[in-house]
């Protein structure tokens, strides 16, 4: 079979357009290769960026210590928070907000819990996951304590009181009235 | 045979029978062997659809619910990976070399490749379905073409036939772009610059840029899937802390641009069979080429006007909803070049033009609902709806595929050496037409009262538009077997005779070689003046 199929007159000698071409087709495998990299590079941007704007209710991880100190409490603004729970499809538990809403002043560190049970008569895991609505006011509330994101165990017929401490940062848009901390508890499967 | 030679004697030498197809470095040769798969996918993502008319039929459950997911996906999947864009792939392989007066493709050797990865992919997407008529697995994917995690986290193993189906594919296109951009860039004829590059030329060479940026994220996408599936990793689980949405994100990064990966090909081709068929030259080239930048550009950043649903902050809504109007712009400067291009020629209307002419309508209502559909507060209730479904097959089918057909009926006599029964193709226009208008028009109407898409079933109320859109899809159906019939035909060498020009009007290099063109085309290359 033919090699190379350039040839004729006018033509630059075989071997130039050889040159010419790899030259061409490395550059464009490298663009590939960056635009591959660019997929995956997506995932920490989006993750970033629904943090920065609060996207999809990401409130982002736990604060300090520090950020309570330099709080000023703001009484003369109170923002209702409201609490949701869901159990997913899998996890035979039941969960419950010890409030379903509350009045809060931003910039007031308040705590509340929830209150977990497993019914069933076998030990299972599961990991919550939070949210808030709407998603312009995730970057305002500011979790102390929390038990989203990690993975909790109760035993068969256990009862847990799972504890949130948050504040609503002084910041918050003066259009905000009232936000919903939504928790959602999924089940864990152990990967073998 | 010996192309670095050019022996003029041996000019039409080759190996015979399948060794000739399995190891063909010609860019003829793989051009029609793209051309003759993407024939034989469209039939079977018709078939596919067929059966998704026929369960619609009625206002009852004729197919089981899950196999018709299957059947919707595939169909989707066939028709935009293995369909359209092999067949507008085979024109770029067949018509650019002989376009800009070069003896082939730049990297032949790659381009056997880029064919030979595509049959295999096709086979693992319909494969699914017969292991599971032998009792293996559960069935092809089942998604939608879309593939939304969290479902296609969850779903059978018809989700990972279908991941690894993509791979080959990206794999065959990124290969096929690759060579596209090399053989544009460095093997035109002497006096071939790059504005005076025929409009096909143009529209592929933003194609392939286009391919080479959006497909590999994709790949990353269906990677980090992959994984989801199979190695516990979180990125779109949300029970780990993933992230459903960003799949949606990854898929229209690519989705998007993939639409006009689709139909820049067909633009850039209905310039050509315009002037033909009306006799004067193409009007606004350069008008023509900047906007097929302008779309190219806008496609890729406009990916979340199909995700307005998905609780999306307001100024992000708007932003994807103007920048997505933004492009009917340039668009509109196309429809405006073509009907420049035939506004008081001497035309003629032979099959190839009918296409065109038929794409022109087509595509246009097809854009025209896309505008209803860029408005984000229209959108949350046309959103997944049957109107959703109507748009894109005008903007798909009356696009794409329109334009496939008539370049298909265009460059077949240059292919083959023969004309097409004239007849037959005006009756294949005309049933098209009807059939395919029957079937869609009704959708529309579906969509606005409230029929949602990918339900194997529907409410009473929507039976009769539903007989209407089915007996079309019929019509329709049945009007491709006379694209089969011409293609039998001139291939087994009945019609008269072509000439080098074919048709009357018909310029360009690829008309000045011999038709059937010879095995090797300007092995001295020609100067352009």
């Amino acid at each position: 079979m033919a090699g190379r199929t350039v040839s004729g007159g006018d033509a630059p000698a075989p071997e130039a357009t050889g040159g010419r071409h790899r030259r061409l087709t490395i550059i464009l495998v490298l663009v590939v290769l960056g635009f591959f990299g660019f997929g995956f590079a997506l995932v920490p941007l989006y993750n970033t960026f629904c943090k920065l704007t609060g996207l999809n209710g990401k409130t982002g991880g736990p604060v300090g210590a520090s950020a309570v100190a330099a709080l000023k409490p703001n009484d003369s603004r109170t923002v209702k928070v409201g609490f949701t729970s869901t159990v997913m499809p899998g996890l035979n538990w039941t969960f419950k907000p010890l409030h379903e809403h509350m009045m809060v002043h931003p910039g007031t560190v308040t705590s509340t819990s929830y209150l977990v049970s497993n019914p069933s008569d076998h030990p299972e895991t599961g990991q919550a996951i939070m949210s808030v609505v709407p998603g312009r006011a995730a970057r305002y509330f500011k979790k102390l304590q929390c038990f989203c994101f990690h993975q909790e165990t109760l035993k068969a017929g256990q009862f847990r009181n799972m504890k949130l401490v948050y504040f609503i940062s002084s910041g918050i848009p003066k259009d905000i009235s009232s936000i919903i901390v939504s928790y959602a508890f999924f089940p864990v499967k152990k990967h073998t | 045979m010996n192309a670095a030679h050019a022996h003029d004697a041996h000019h039409d030498e080759h190996p015979r029978g399948i060794s000739r197809w399995l190891f063909t470095t010609n860019h003829k040769d793989i051009g029609r062997l793209y051309i003759g798969f993407s024939v034989i996918m469209f039939l079977v993502g018709g078939v596919l659809a067929m059966l998704i008319r026929t369960e619609l039929l009625r206002p009852t459950l004729m197919i089981p619910p899950e196999i018709y997911n299957q059947i919707i996906t595939v169909h989707g999947l066939v028709m935009v990976f293995a369909a359209v864009m092999p067949a507008t792939t085979g024109l770029a392989n067949y018509l650019i070399p002989m376009m800009i007066g070069a003896p082939d493709m730049a990297l032949p050797r790659l381009n056997n490749w880029g064919f030979w990865l595509l049959p295999p992919a096709a086979l693992l997407l319909v494969m699914p379905f017969f292991l599971m008529l032998f009792g293996i697995g559960n069935g092809a994917i089942d998604t939608g073409w879309t593939m939304y995690a969290p479902l296609s986290v969850q779903g059978g193993m018809g989700v990972d036939f279908a991941i690894f189906a993509i791979y080959l594919m990206a794999m065959s296109s990124l290969l096929s772009s690759i060579n596209v951009i090399v053989t544009i860039f460095n093997m035109r004829a002497p006096g071939m610059s790059m504005m005076k590059m025929p409009v096909f030329v143009w529209s592929w060479l933003i194609t392939a840029f286009l391919l080479i940026a959006v497909f590999p994220p994709l790949v990353a996408g269906v990677t980090m899937l992959f994984a989801d599936r199979h190695f516990g990793t979180h990125f779109f689980n949300a029970a780990g802390g993933g992230d459903p949405v960003l799949w949606e994100h990854l898929f229209w990064f690519f989705g998007h641009p993939e639409v006009y990966i689709l139909l820049l090909p067909t633009a850039g081709i209905l310039p050509h069979i315009l002037s033909t068929f009306s006799r004067k030259p193409i009007y606004g080239y350069k008008a023509q080429v900047y906007s097929f930048w302008a779309i190219g550009a806008l496609s890729v950043v406009v990916w979340a006007h199909h995700m307005f649903t998905s609780g999306m902050p307001v100024g992000a809504q708007l932003y994807f909803m103007y920048s997505t109007m933004a492009i009917s712009i340039p668009v509109a400067i196309l429809f405006f070049c073509w009907f420049a291009t035939i506004w008081q020629g001497s035309m003629t209307f032979e099959t190839p033009m009918l296409f065109a002419l038929g794409y022109i309508v087509l595509f246009g209502v097809g854009g025209l609902t896309g505008l209803v559909l860029s408005d984000a507060v229209a959108d949350q209730q046309y959103h997944n709806s049957y109107f959703l479904v109507a748009h894109f097959h005008y903007a798909l089918f009356g696009g794409p595929v329109m334009g496939i057909i008539a370049a298909t009926y265009y460059y077949l006599p240059k292919i083959t050496g023969r004309m097409f029964n004239e007849t037959v193709g005006k009756w294949h226009f005309w049933q098209t037409m009807v059939g395919f208008n029957l079937t869609f028009i009704p959708q529309f109407f579906l969509g606005i009262a409230g029929m949602p898409r990918r339900i194997p079933d529907y409410a009473l109320q929507f039976a009769h538009l539903n007989m209407l859109s089915s007996i079309g899809a019929y019509i329709l159906g049945s009007a491709q077997l006379l694209l089969v019939y011409n293609l039998i035909q001139v291939m087994r060498g009945v019609g008269k005779k072509a000439t080098a020009q074919v048709w009357e009007g018909a310029r360009g290099l690829e008309f000045t070689v011999p038709s059937p063109p010879p095995y090797h085309t300007f092995e001295t290359q020609p100067v352009v003046q």
